[in-house]
């Protein structure tokens, strides 16, 4: 069980803000950390590693980890921008957390590098340096693991595959693993629990159906064009044009509830919506 | 021609010989020193890192006189002035910025998930520095060392200070030709002077080779 009580100043994107979390993880979940940028998630994968101070307690199986280094910790870390050792070959950057060459070899087959593991990182693709970070956050068969966007820059063939890699690893390796990710569908299909986090706060808490599923009836659009006798809404990453009564008035930057539309035009895709009169 | 190969012949060459061997001391004396030193500078937030970028850097701002005084005052309790030794120490001080500088903006220019990658690997700081840091900044490192090497090569404010000119001792090229032209032997000078010209130019044409190959090698691999 991962228990943390922390409270920390930071500048986040509207300002400066205080993370504050009470949060417990039980043993072998996986939990996703979605939310607005500057909300402070890679900030608590950072605490947690040790790699940033926070006021308040971290408990790991009951243990303080105040006084624990980053170094002692036995917990795998993917940044976002990989942190790859760029010195070294994508082999080497195995061997360099564990001199476990059975292991390197079975995590570069898995991420399927193993034709690349001579390779220096600059000479890599986005992808590639993904999964090599991936591969390398698992030599050190972490109690915790720590994955910042992980699957960010992946295509989406690579990007389910390594969905189910990185479980597979979870379970195997039995971690608690802690992932951010904006990714309704990563999250949908990795995770066992979800929170999302607003301005340093956790304000919702669940499984991501329980997160993440929407009340057509409450579903709200925002306006980004007004035409005659049609408006283009934005629903989600979702563009859809509606039909609408020309006495209404709308404005650019609006928000519309467009559940009901389409309940009520439950036959429709998309394109045109009829809207009730 | 004839009086120019003749003055070649009987050229001395000991006060180059002498301002080589300094050089190599020094650089290698403040290659063991800076390294820890940039490291930890690059690395802290401390308050008090300000005061110590601004003594390392002293040397670049404070008239070589002002620096060759306060030796000099230090070492007249030593025994180390107008010796080789007492040299070696100058230069030491005086060439400190020149290898401190560029390895610390070298480590500060590194990716710092990269460092923090090390640690969370189970790393310490100075496995760190050899594994990961030190071989990511070769166009910083080389800078570092030829730059101190040529400096100290071609210092001569605080060398004349602390060192005077003592024969096979602490008469360094740069004091040799300030000699020569006092004893207005301006042929020698202007040879004396044409080899540290070449010398200074191909070293630093060194410097920007390497690093020019460093950043197209990387660019073509990218």
């Amino acid at each position: 069980m991962i228990s943390l009580k922390i409270n920390k100043a930071l500048c986040g994107a509207k300002g400066e803000m205080n993370l504050e979390l009470d949060l417990k993880i039980r043993q072998g979940e996986f939990l996703a950390i979605s939310g607005e940028s500057g909300a402070g998630k890679s900030t608590l994968l950072r605490i947690l590693a040790g790699l940033e101070k926070a006021e308040g307690e971290v408990l790991v199986h009951g243990q303080d980890w105040e006084d624990i280094p980053v170094q002692k910790r036995q917990i795998g870390f993917v940044f976002q921008d990989f942190g790859l050792f760029e010195n070294m070959s994508v082999e080497q950057n195995l061997l360099f957390v564990a001199n476990d060459k059975e292991l390197a070899d079975e995590l570069l087959d898995i991420t399927q590098l193993s034709e690349l593991k001579r390779r220096k990182p600059n000479t890599l693709s986005g992808g590639q340096k993904q999964r090599v970070a991936l591969a390398r956050a698992f030599m050190s068969r972490p109690n915790i693991l720590l994955l910042d966007e992980p699957l960010s820059s992946l295509n989406h063939d690579m990007r389910l595959k390594l969905q189910k890699d990185i479980l597979k690893l979870h379970q195997r390796f039995s971690c608690t693993t802690l992932m951010v990710s904006h990714d309704a569908s990563d999250i949908y299909r990795m995770a066992s629990r979800v929170i999302v986090m607003e301005l340093g706060k956790i304000v919702k808490d669940g499984t991501a159906k329980e997160v993440f599923s929407t009340n057509t009836s409450h579903l709200k659009g925002e306006i980004l064009e007004v035409k005659k006798d049609k408006i283009v809404i934005l629903v989600g990453q979702q563009l859809i044009e509606l039909e609408v009564s020309k006495d209404k008035k709308f404005n650019v930057g609006d928000y519309v509830d467009v559940g009901a539309y389409f309940d009520f035009c439950a036959s429709a895709n998309s394109g045109v919506q009829k809207i009730p009169q | 021609m004839h009086e120019l190969l003749n003055t070649l012949s009987t050229l001395d060459l000991a006060p180059f010989a002498l301002s080589f061997k300094l050089a190599t001391i020094t650089t290698l004396i403040l290659f063991v020193v800076a390294l820890p030193l940039a490291w930890q500078l690059s690395q802290s937030h401390s308050k008090v890192k300000p005061i110590i970028e601004s003594l390392v850097s002293l040397p670049l701002v404070l008239p070589p006189s002002v620096l060759g005084f306060y030796l000099l005052v230090a070492f007249s309790s030593f025994d180390l002035a107008f010796t080789f030794k007492g040299l070696v120490i100058a230069s030491c001080f005086y060439s400190l910025p020149f290898m401190v500088q560029p390895l610390q903006g070298g480590f500060e220019s590194l990716n710092k998930n990269m460092i923090e990658s090390s640690y969370i690997a189970g790393k310490n700081k100075w496995v760190t520095l050899f594994r990961v840091a030190l071989p990511n900044i070769k166009p910083a490192l080389m800078t570092a060392l030829i730059i101190t090497f040529a400096h100290t090569v071609g210092e001569f404010g605080v060398v004349l200070m602390i060192g005077g000119s003592i024969p096979d001792e602490t008469r360094v090229a740069s004091i040799a030709i300030y000699d020569l032209m006092n004893n207005l032997e301006y042929g020698k000078a202007h040879i004396y002077s044409a080899i540290m010209l070449l010398i200074s130019f191909f070293v630093l044409l060194s410097v920007y080779i390497f690093n020019h190959k460093q950043k197209y090698f990387k660019g073509v691999r990218a």
